[in-house]
């Protein structure tokens, strides 16, 4: 199995909070990671410094071999990893359709083929009946679709999802899993910063557990969820299964 | 099916701008000097209002300096004019080339330094009253004085773009065609579409591989080349440019209230703004003449900012568009497009 991305002793210290504390992982190609841990375990940060927005502290990031820590959002982006927002972000003044179709313009000038693209991406979450709406008439589950298909046009190798299923009810996420799992199956690799613990549990074939920064788990979800120290972040010490 | 639809609107409103301009150039070859005079203005500042509105309509960017921008235009074309008989063509490409540089080096600058937004704005003011001052202090351009150009002996010349109030009036109304659909298809454009990226969310747009930086130094640049053409050919229309008049903010604010008026970051809007404005401004500088009232004109244009932003905050032009769209699309079994609500 090759790692398409590797994390490596990644720390980011903000004044007077080590965030993200020497975490290591790497993401296998072709498949879904998940990064959890309890509220402030440092899941956001983390994710911030593999998409470029943050910059750390210490250690590396690793994007098939070459690093990419130093580089901005718009450059991670070009080669080849795209992310969604925690809080949805449309382009408030531009259609479905157009908010899809920026992406595509990280690797062509082709309003055409942009728009062909987007389609595609539309098509890829759902979304292919809405594309002339304006993303103030979409649902939140849309508008959350919406935010896949933007990352999804930019062609990326690597999808980054911040807390996509979060406001969901059950039924809008199993919609998501239906949309992750089809991706996956395309050779996408995704890495999930998630809260919701059975969403994570139906999809992760990798689960990273974060607490205050440092990482205390990695590996299976079934395995994870036995972890006694996986137990005590979320459930407090002196619990037991 | 969808893509059909589009077609349609698009093929509807390239034909109502044609429409539109062939009237315009109807007026032009019946109206008095009066009329001719004032629409030439009107044209040239929807010219210029137009590459204003690419900046900050499209790119997001806001200046309240483009008068920087107008006066290098004018300079350019006057002083090869004026002082070495060169063609106004070569002035003009000459200005666009300067502006656009001058315009690229103050974005660099400032977005290099993280000058963003309203500060960024109150860079060009200082840029363009720095220049103004600048000229009035330079001898070789006519410093106070200014530059006059040779009364026009009344024969049109192409080559040398002299000729009669009505000769200008075409000139201008050709600006300003090329301004509108320009900026059509400009916003439909590869540029357009991440420009307008940039303008909604800059964050979310370079994490969709938009490498905004480079985008907003070209935006402006390429505002502030359009904007001096259109300076060249206003100092060519007014017969003589003085530093205090060309590179004022009186013109600033000229070149802004067309789009902002009519509607910003519509190909439409800056011409039915400065319709609306600036004969309005005469008008009412005209009417405060004779009432012995100067400064009404301002008092005027006050007012209809006020008006504007307090009933069509989106503009004229964007609220005639949806009332003819009410009317027209539940006809058509279509939901009406309402009106934008801020979350």
């Amino acid at each position: 199995m090759t790692a398409l991305l590797e994390v490596k002793n990644l720390t980011k210290a903000f004044v007077g909070l080590v965030a993200v504390n020497d975490v290591s992982f790497s993401l296998q190609a072709g498949r879904i990671t998940a990064l959890i841990g309890p509220n402030g375990a440092g899941k956001t940060t983390c994710f911030n410094l593999v998409a470029g927005a943050l910059r750390p502290t210490a250690g590396q990031v690793l994007f098939e071999g070459r690093s990419l820590e130093r580089e901005p959002p718009e450059a991670v982006c070009r080669m080849g990893i795209a992310r969604t927002f925690q809080i949805v972000r449309p382009m408030k003044d531009m259609s479905v359709l157009e908010n899809a179709m920026v992406g595509a313009f990280s690797w062509t000038t082709n309003v055409r083929e942009a728009r062909d693209k987007a389609h595609e991406s539309l098509e890829n979450v759902g979304l292919a009946g809405k594309a002339n709406a304006r993303t103030d008439q979409l649902t939140l589950p849309d508008r959350k679709m919406l935010e896949m298909a933007k990352a999804l046009s930019t062609r990326p190798k690597l999808l980054l999802l911040d807390e996509v299923m979060a406001g969901l009810r059950p039924t809008e996420a199993a919609r998501v899993v239906g949309v992750l799992h089809r991706l996956v199956e395309g050779g996408l690799t995704i890495l999930l910063v998630e809260h919701v613990m059975r969403i994570v549990m139906e999809v992760a074939s990798t689960v990273v557990v974060l607490h205050h920064g440092a990482k205390i788990a990695e590996g299976k979800p079934s395995e994870v969820v036995a972890d006694p120290a996986v137990l005590e972040s979320y459930l407090g010490a002196g619990f037991h299964a | 099916m969808q893509r059909t639809s589009d077609q349609a609107s698009d093929t509807k409103r390239w034909g109502a701008g044609a429409l539109v301009f062939a009237a315009l150039a109807v007026v032009g070859g019946m109206s008095n000097a009066y009329v001719i005079s004032l629409l030439t203005i009107v044209l040239l500042f929807t010219f210029m209002g137009q590459s204003w509105n690419l900046m900050l309509g499209i790119g997001g960017q806001l200046s309240i300096g483009h008068a920087l921008f107008v006066g290098i235009g004018a300079y350019a074309v006057a002083i090869l004019n004026i002082k070495y008989g060169i063609t106004p063509w070569i002035g003009l490409l000459l200005g666009a080339v300067i502006a656009g540089f001058v315009g690229a080096v103050l974005a660099w600058l400032s977005f290099r330094f993280e000058v963003r937004g309203i500060y960024f704005a109150l860079l060009t003011i200082a840029a363009a009253e720095f220049a103004r001052i600048m000229f009035g202090g330079w001898d070789y351009a006519g410093g106070m004085q200014g530059l006059f150009y040779q009364a026009p002996s009344g024969a049109m010349d192409l080559g040398m773009l002299r000729g009669d109030a009505r000769f200008y009036y075409f000139v201008a109304l050709a600006l300003a065609a090329i301004g509108v659909a320009g900026t059509e298809l400009i916003s439909r454009s590869y540029w357009g579409y991440v420009w307008r990226a940039m303008r909604d969310d800059d964050e979310a747009a370079r994490a969709l591989g938009v490498r905004t930086f480079r985008h907003k130094v070209l935006v402006v640049s390429i505002s502030a080349a359009t904007a001096a053409v259109g300076g060249g050919v206003l100092g060519l229309v007014q017969g003589a440019i003085f530093p205090d008049s060309i590179m004022g903010m009186a013109i600033s604010v000229d070149v802004l209230i067309g789009p902002v008026v009519g509607g910003l970051g519509t190909a439409f809007g800056p011409l039915v703004g400065s319709m609306a404005a600036i004969p309005l401004h005469h008008a009412m500088g005209a009417l405060g003449d004779a009432l012995g009232l100067p400064g009404l004109n301002s008092v005027a244009y006050g007012a209809v900012l006020i008006l504007v932003v307090w009933f069509l905050p989106d503009g004229i032009w964007p609220s005639m568009v949806r009332l003819y769209g009410a009317v027209q699309l539940p006809a058509r079994g279509r939901i009406p497009q309402l009106r934008k609500v801020e979350e």
